[in-house]
Order: C-alpha cells, then sequence, then structure tokens
C-alpha cells in the first residue's frame, strides 16, 4: 500500500463497506529512433508496410540486436521511477497472431530491468512500482467484417510499421482506490515519460495504453480478491470509466453471493461496459523461456551512474520549487503540466515580480504556445505591470498578444493605444465624471451601503471615457481620497 | 591446369587467379558435374546455373582488369538451402517454404561472395536440419556417392554428397548436434564446426539457436582453414558472435611443423568401452589415429566425461525447444505454404499440418511439451542444469589437455531406410551434440575406413576459440593418412 492515505470523495462511487483496489500496467512506446531489435525506423504514422526490415517482419534467418538507445531509456525511465536497475534476460513469450510476425513476442519475464520503484502523485499518495520492463511491439490487425474481431472477420489486414516497435511496460502495485487516483497515476507517469524524453506520452496515437487491473474489498480488509484486467483502455476519460464500471460489477457480484473471475475484460468505450475475455482456465500458456538469440544485459554502476547524472529534474521537483515560491498545490500542477517552470524561473530570476509570474502562468498561459515564450519578454511584461504602464487587464491582453506572435510587449502595448495614463489625466478625467454625475456622488459620499455599487460605476464611467486604458486600482483610491477629503 | 580439380579450392582460386583457367569455366565444368551426377544423388535442390555464371563472369572480369580478387576466387560451392540467398529460393528441404525467395543474403554467403567465390546451387538437407540421414528432406533423400544404397549422413547431406562426388570443393553446412562433422565423417570429408558466437548465424533459418553454427566441407584441411578464417568474424546483426579478432588457421595448416608436446585427451566413454554403439572397426581407426597423433609428438592419455551419458537426452529436451519456438513463424501469413481455412487459426493449423514433415511435427510437439507450465521444470530446466555441469567437465578436462579426440560417428554410412527409429537416430550424436551443447569448435578429418570399407571420421574438439590447436591435430591427422 502507498504510503499516504488520503480522502477521496470517489470511494462513494462504491456501496458503503466497500473499496477498489486498482493496479496498473502501462505501455509506453519509447522514442527511439529506430526499432528495438531492427534497424527500421520508429515513427509513428506512414503508410502501412513501410517503416519495415527482415529483422521486424520476422522473415526467416533474420536475429534480433538491442537497441542501446532503448535500454538507455528504459534504465531512465527506471531511474526516475526508483527502482533498483538489474542485470536482465530477453524471454520469449509464445503465441500464434498474426500481427506478431515471429509468433513470439521479445519480452523480459523472470528477469526484468527495472524492479522495486515508486512513483509520488501531486496528491502525495505514493503507488509501488512492481516492475519496469521492456519489449517489443506487435504489429496492427485491422479485421474487415461484420464483428470487427478476428474470429468471423472476412478477412484481415496486418500493418508491420509498429511490429517491433521498442516499448517499456511499467508495472505498478495495487495501491490505488480511486478511479480518480488511477487516473492521476497515468497522467502524472505520463508527464515523467515525456520530461524526461522515454517517449511522446501520446494516448490518442498509441503510445501509451493502458491496462487496468480492478479488484475489490470490504474497506479496511487486507486481501487482494480476484481481479480482472481490463484492457482496451485507451484514453483518461476510459480509464476512470472502466475502472468505476469494473468495480462495481464486482460489489454486484459478491453482494448476489457471487465471486468474479479472475479473467481478461475488454473495454467497450461505446456501450460503457467491460466483456469478458479469455479465462484464466483456458488462457494461454505462454511458455516463456530465455531467448537464445540474445545475450542478457548487465548494465555497469558507471552506464547507470551516468544515465542518472543526466536525468532532467522531474515534474514532481518541479512542483515542489513551484510551490516554493509560492504558488499554490493547483497553480504548481498547472504549471508543471504545461511545461512553464522554466520560463517561471527565468522570469523571476531576471527580477520579475514572482507573485505576477506565478498569477499568469497559472490563469494566462493555458495556450500550448506558452511554452515557447521568451522569458525576457515576459519579464519586460511583468516590469511594465509592476511599474503601473500596463494594468492588469491591459498586461493580460498583451501576454495572448505575446504567446501568440512573440513580439515584445512594448510593441504590442503601443499598437493597442495602452499609453501609461498620467494620474493627474486621470483625475481629472474622473472630477468631469463626478461633476456630471451629482447624484451619486452625493450617494456615494453618505450611503456606505451603496458605496460597492457605486465604485462600480465611477470606474466604469473612468474606462469609458479612457477606452479602459486607466488602471481600476487607481481609480478607486482617488475615489476614496475624494469622497474622504 | 588441364583438367579442372573440382576437389581443390586452393587450386581453383590460385589458377583463376593467374589466368590460367577462367572462373566462367570452372563454374561450367561443375555445371557439367551435377548435371551428371545429382539426378541420382540429389544433393541439390535448386541449381542456380545462370546466377552462377553472371557471377563467375564478373570474377574473369576483375581478373581481366587486374583488379585484386578474394581468396576463393571464381570456386564454385554448395550453399545449404538453409542460408537466405537473396533471389535464389530457400526451402530449408520444407514444403512450408517451397518457393520463397528471401530478400536477403546470410552473412556467410556474403562472405563467399565478396571472397569471389561462384554459388552453383542450394544443397538438400533434412528438413530445417533436423535429422541425422539427410532423409527428412521433403525434396527426396540424399544418396552417398561413395555407395548410393546407403546415406550421406544429415542434416547436411547434400553439402557432403555433392563435395564427396566432386561438384564443388567446398560447400557450406549448418551444424546443431553433428550435422557436418557426421556427414563429413560418413562422406569421407573434413568438416569443422567453429566455436559458437565465432561465425554469425545471420541468415541461417533457425534451428535450435543456441547449438546452431555454420560450417563447412571441403576435401582437405587447408581448404577447410581457409573457410573457418573467411568466414570468422564479429557481426553486429548476431548478438550471440563474439566480438574482436578470432585466431588465423590457415597459417597454422601452411606452417605445420608437428604437434610438439600438444596434450591430447581420448574421451574414454567414446573410445568403445564406455558408451554402447561404436563399430568395432570405427574403435580400431580411432586407436590408429591415437598412434598417429603419438607419433606425430602429441602426448596421449585418456580422459573421462561422465556428463556425455545424460548429454542426449538434454540435447533432446533443449534442441526442441527452441526449434518450437523458432519455426512457429511458419504460420501461412506472411510467406511460404498456405492452406486453406475457415479462419485465422484453422489457416495456420492447415499450414503448418500440410507444411512440415513428420520429424519437424515430432520436434515441436516435444519441444512445446517440455516449455509449458508445469513440465518445464521438470524437463527444459533440468536440461540446462545437465548443460552446465557438460561444460563444466569439458572446462576441467581442458586444464589438462590441449585437443579431446573421439570417433565423429559411432558408425559408418548406413543403408538409406536401414534405421527407422528416431531414437536410434538421435543415439548417432553421442559424439557430436555434446560438442554443440558446451560451444566449442570441432573437426572432423577422414581416418581410414571401417565395415564396407567406408570411411571413419576422426573428430578433434578444441576450447572455444581454440581453432588453431583443433586445425594442427587435423593437419597432424591428414598427413599421418596421406602417408
Amino acid at each position: 500500500m502507498g504510503d499516504t492515505k488520503q480522502k477521496d470523495t470517489t470511494k462513494s462511487l462504491l456501496p458503503d463497506g466497500w473499496e477498489m483496489v486498482i493496479g496498473l500496467e502501462v505501455h509506453a512506446e519509447l522514442a527511439t529512433e529506430s526499432k528495438m531489435f531492427s534497424p527500421a525506423r520508429n515513427e509513428f504514422g506512414g503508410e502501412p508496410n513501410t517503416n519495415v526490415h527482415p529483422v521486424c517482419l520476422g522473415l526467416p534467418g533474420t536475429l534480433p540486436v538491442a537497441n542501446k538507445k532503448a535500454v538507455e531509456l528504459s534504465i531512465r525511465v527506471g531511474l526516475a521511477l526508483d527502482c533498483s536497475v538489474q542485470r536482465c534476460v530477453w524471454s520469449r513469450k509464445n503465441y500464434f497472431y498474426p500481427d506478431m510476425p515471429k509468433d513470439y513476442q521479445i519480452s523480459q519475464y523472470d528477469k526484468p530491468l527495472n524492479i522495486d520503484g515508486k512513483l509520488e502523485l501531486s496528491s502525495g499518495l505514493v503507488v509501488g512500482i512492481e516492475r519496469a520492463h521492456m519489449e517489443e511491439d506487435t504489429g496492427k490487425s485491422t479485421h474487415v467484417g461484420a464483428s470487427g474481431r478476428i474470429h468471423d472477420a472476412g478477412y484481415s489486414l496486418v500493418d508491420y510499421n509498429r511490429s517491433g516497435v521498442p516499448l517499456i511496460e511499467i508495472v505498478s502495485r495495487p495501491d490505488m482506490s480511486s478511479p480518480e487516483q488511477a487516473k492521476e497515476y497515468v497522467e502524472e507517469l505520463r508527464s515523467i515519460l515525456v520530461a524526461i524524453g522515454a517517449s511522446d506520452g501520446k494516448m490518442e496515437e498509441g503510445s501509451m495504453r493502458v491496462d487496468a487491473n480492478v479488484s475489490v474489498r470490504p474497506v479496511g480488509a487486507d486481501e487482494l480478491r480476484n481481479r480482472c484486467e481490463i484492457k482496451n483502455v485507451n484514453s483518461l476519460r476510459s480509464v476512470g470509466r472502466a475502472i468505476e464500471y469494473e468495480a462495481k460489477r464486482h460489489v454486484e457480484l459478491y453482494e448476489a453471493n457471487k465471486v468474479p473471475r479472475q479473467e481478461t475484460r475488454h473495454w467497450d468505450e461505446a456501450e460503457g461496459r467491460t466483456r469478458a475475455g479469455r479465462s484464466k482456465e483456458d488462457a494461454e500458456d505462454y511458455r516463456y523461456f530465455p531467448d537464445p538469440d540474445l545475450v542478457p544485459i548487465e548494465p555497469s554502476v558507471e552506464w547507470i551512474e551516468e544515465i542518472r547524472s543526466a536525468l532532467p529534474v522531474l515534474p514532481s521537483q518541479l512542483r515542489k520549487r513551484m510551490s516554493e515560491l509560492g504558488a499554490s498545490t493547483s497553480a504548481a500542477n498547472l504549471i508543471v503540466q504545461r511545461g512553464l517552470e522554466a520560463i517561471v524561473l527565468e522570469a523571476i530570476d531576471m527580477g520579475a515580480d514572482s507573485k505576477r509570474v506565478l498569477t499568469h502562468a497559472e490563469n494566462n498561459l493555458a495556450d500550448e504556445n506558452a511554452k515557447n515564450l521568451d522569458a525576457g519578454l515576459f519579464t519586460d511584461l511583468i516590469k511594465m505591470e509592476t511599474g503601473g504602464e500596463l494594468t492588469a487587464t491591459q498586461a493580460k491582453t498583451v501576454l495572448a498578444e505575446m504567446v501568440e506572435t512573440g513580439n515584445n510587449p512594448a510593441d504590442i502595448a503601443a499598437k493597442h493605444g495602452f499609453e501609461a495614463m498620467d494620474s493627474s489625466d486621470l483625475e481629472s478625467t474622473l472630477d468631469e465624471i463626478i461633476a456630471n454625475s451629482p447624484d451619486e456622488w452625493q450617494r456615494y459620499c453618505d450611503e456606505p451601503e451603496a458605496r460597492g455599487k457605486l465604485q462600480g460605476f465611477f470606474v466604469g464611467q473612468v474606462m469609458k471615457a479612457t477606452k479602459g486604458q486607466a488602471d481600476g486600482k487607481v481609480v478607486n483610491q482617488l475615489l476614496q481620497t475624494k469622497s474622504a477629503g | 591446369m588441364s583438367e579442372i580439380n573440382l576437389n581443390s579450392a586452393a587450386q581453383i582460386s590460385a589458377a583463376v587467379k593467374s589466368g590460367e583457367v577462367s572462373a566462367v569455366k570452372v563454374t561450367e565444368a561443375s555445371l557439367a558435374q551435377i548435371e551428371a551426377k545429382d539426378t541420382e544423388i540429389n544433393s541439390f535442390n535448386t541449381v542456380s546455373g545462370e546466377i552462377a555464371l553472371a557471377q563467375a563472369e564478373a570474377v574473369d572480369q576483375k581478373v581481366a582488369s587486374g583488379e585484386e580478387l578474394g581468396p576463393f576466387a571464381g570456386v564454385p560451392i554448395g550453399v545449404k538451402d538453409l542460408f537466405c540467398t537473396e533471389g535464389i529460393k530457400t526451402t530449408c528441404s520444407s514444403k512450408i517454404l517451397e518457393n520463397w525467395v528471401p530478400p536477403y543474403n546470410a552473412t556467410c554467403v556474403e562472405d563467399f561472395l565478396a571472397a569471389d567465390a561462384v554459388i552453383v546451387g542450394k544443397t538438400n538437407c533434412d528438413e530445417f536440419g533436423m535429422g541425422g540421414s539427410n532423409e527428412n528432406s521433403a525434396f527426396g533423400p540424399v544418396k552417398n556417392p561413395l555407395d548410393t544404397t546407403r546415406v550421406p549422413g544429415g542434416s547436411s547431406g547434400g553439402s557432403a554428397a555433392c563435395v564427396a562426388a566432386g561438384m564443388v570443393p567446398i560447400s557450406l553446412g549448418t551444424d546443431t548436434g553433428g550435422s557436418v562433422r557426421q556427414p563429413a565423417s560418413l562422406c569421407g570429408l573434413v568438416g569443422f564446426k567453429p566455436t559458437y558466437g565465432a561465425v554469425s548465424r545471420y541468415g541461417m533459418v533457425a534451428f535450435a539457436s543456441s547449438f546452431d553454427t555454420v560450417a563447412a566441407f571441403s576435401t582437405n584441411v587447408a581448404d577447410s582453414a581457409a573457410s573457418f578464417d573467411l568466414l570468422a568474424h564479429a557481426d553486429g546483426r548476431d548478438a550471440t558472435c563474439i566480438p574482436g579478432d578470432r585466431e588465423t588457421v590457415s597459417d597454422v595448416v601452411e606452417n605445420y611443423d608437428g604437434l610438439d608436446g600438444l596434450r591430447v585427451g581420448v574421451i574414454k566413454e567414446l573410445a568403445g568401452d564406455g558408451i554402447e554403439g561404436f563399430e568395432p572397426e570405427v574403435i580400431e581407426q580411432l586407436n590408429n589415429s591415437v598412434n598417429a597423433l603419438a607419433d606425430s609428438g602429441a602426448k596421449v592419455d585418456e580422459v573421462s566425461l561422465p556428463g556425455l551419458e545424460a548429454a542426449i537426452s538434454a540435447y533432446y529436451i533443449l534442441n526442441p525447444a527452441e526449434a518450437s519456438s523458432n519455426l512457429a513463424r511458419f504460420d501461412g501469413v506472411r510467406f511460404g505454404l498456405r492452406e486453406p481455412g475457415g479462419n485465422t487459426a484453422e489457416m495456420i493449423r492447415a499450414s503448418r499440418t500440410a507444411g512440415f514433415g513428420e520429424e519437424v511435427k515430432r520436434r515441436i510437439m516435444v519441444g512445446t511439451y517440455a516449455l509449458s507450465s508445469g513440465y518445464y521444470d521438470a524437463y527444459y530446466a533440468k536440461a540446462q542444469k545437465l548443460r552446465a555441469l557438460l561444460i563444466k567437465e569439458f572446462t576441467d578436462a581442458y586444464k589438462d589437455f590441449d585437443v579431446l579426440l573421439s570417433p565423429t560417428s559411432p558408425v559408418v554410412a548406413f543403408p538409406i531406410g536401414g534405421i527407422v527409429d528416431p531414437m536410434s537416430l538421435y543415439l548417432l550424436d553421442i559424439a557430436t551434440c555434446p560438442v554443440n551443447m558446451a560451444g566449442l569448435p570441432a573437426i572432423s578429418v577422414p581416418f581410414g575406413t571401417g565395415a564396407h570399407g567406408l570411411p571413419v571420421g576422426i573428430q578433434a574438439i578444441a576450447p572455444a576459440m581454440g581453432e588453431a590447436r583443433m586445425y594442427k591435430v587435423a593437419k597432424a591427422l591428414e598427413e599421418k593418412q596421406n602417408g
């Protein structure tokens, strides 16, 4: 179990007295140039069967040779997840399927590369990592026919572009107890894989795929009951939905005095339900054995340390850094998720007001191009704002345009006519408005309960007169001074 | 060169280089021999005459333009039909690959082509290398040129027969449990297997990957040594291929000057009074070879390897286990025979049922069983322990000896159809398969004759990467034999 138990509102998804037990298996495609054991290109898309080579087509006589870059990226993943990196052995997983050219998959079985790690979620929950091992991906089948399934397809087409693409399979311990935690785990893992350059983490392109192991038990129990492995969960949203559906199904079975079978099930996104696949009794016997075509990988301590020292700062550490600068938990999450931490740090370093920097990063930089923002120009903008040259509203407008065009804030402000308003100009404008609205002014001065509403009236009038160039804060101050005087 | 002698690669290469004879003439002579003899012998599955003549012409052009030529200039060779040859059918003597044409060359094929050799065709063999008599071929048995009622041995029977019949001086074979050394012995040829990892396996259709080696036949030790020197090098396409340099053995053979105290250990269990089944004439020749080596300066003594008894049992677990996985890819989906079936699973079943022969099916069944959950520990894991034990025994033996000696085969060539029980055939591998289990280099050299005046082969086994001393012993045996 994780170190931190937290209150989780979603527990109410199940009837009283039940809790979910969730473990996830995440497959991520590694961001290498070539495939796991073949010189063919590792690239998404492309015409079917163009990124292929005799090796990843499993042609007779070909032999696999492990891609060193893939091993390095996998060690990076292991280190980022706090795993022990160890000597590992390639094994063959034998079963027949047309999209697997050799009719066995090269994987790691009893001696995986990475074991015994952990992943801390932004909520504080620590999820154990059982193992993170390497394997090769299969090709992609399209079954043409009524059901879209292999058994009664009219015919099937296979694209081997994906065949042999390097994968890392990250297996968590069953430490999660709600769909929210599971989604948080997937998001956190994804951000780590992207941050360390191991994978592009694109679920929509299938480069990150999730299988969920779900079971339920009475709240507080230690036991692990029969679990179901839910496959085909292809989006973050389905991760949550599939787990919720499956856990409820288990509780319903137990409450009807039945026991769920331990089996593989498939998530049907359209119908919002899981369906039985193979049960354990008629499960395939994969006949794992060490692959005699490959030699074990024995990463040296020097190599591991070299990889460790080149690891970038991880998202959890970045979030911590943001919090130290004064960001709220949710702001820190957003900033790191958007990849804005470098800009934030640089701008503060260059003397920008940290509060303004964090506020903009949280609220006004949601655009995905925002991470390309020049920190120097961002700093200039904030200095203009804190120096009174721009109002908060104007700064927001200028910032949006900076993200879009990359232009510098002074030019953008000038283009919009966001000139700094002299406070004496502002005062005379306000005096004029007061003179034209004597009743409102009287009430503003005499009736404290009406003051809030009328304050809005006067600020609005000033904004109208100055075409939005006035700083609302300054107008408020002037109003106060005048009514007191 | 008045008459083309197809028994010596060295002579052919020298004559072609000097311009004494053209590579085309040599190739034509080789093709003529095949034409004349192979209807009966059946050593070739495919004769690639046109491609061979084109290769020969290219060699002749190099000669004409004064370009530097490789060590096998204009030498016609036979290539076992288990090696991929770009543009030439590679069938593995199986119906399942009957019409498959690979898009690439095996590393060993590239090596011979780069050395200016000429590939005249693909040789018959036991299906996927599974057999010891070349009777398990989808394209009919190969006959022993020395007595056509008898087998040439196997699985590289075609590669042995085409050299023994004088069609080519060199042929490539594969040795997984004795598949080159045993037919060399039965056909009176020199046949070596390298240290596992000394020669790249890339492009050799896998049978039992941890035992498979690329090997060659020749009529004499010098040609054998030249073949080893050509083939033995690092290759980034085979993860089990050892990096770095290998010993050059041609020099060792050329500069041979006696054995000078080399310590030779005769394996007791394979010398007649241990494991049964050795013909007395074979043991007699072993004893003669011992005398010959002692006479050449070797110190000869007996050595015991008690682990050999169980080696065959372990071998026939591990070998089928690997084969069952290696042969899974022949499923009718992407290449080879496809038989119709109602759905994918039925199509795969129908294709494999129709495409594989009996022995291949037997090994797939045995291997699948040995790897199945619940049996893995009792069979596969236990056999691996025996393998480790055997390796240790060999390692210990090499503390006292430089080279170990045994007969290659317990028997001389036997009649076609003479041994039908698979277990009896498996037992004929007793002297050869332990060498593959330990990954050691070994060579079979013809030494005298046994029953029916048929040749006997003596096997010299060296420690890993110790090919040089192995060739020294081979040369000593050849010299004594030729008197």
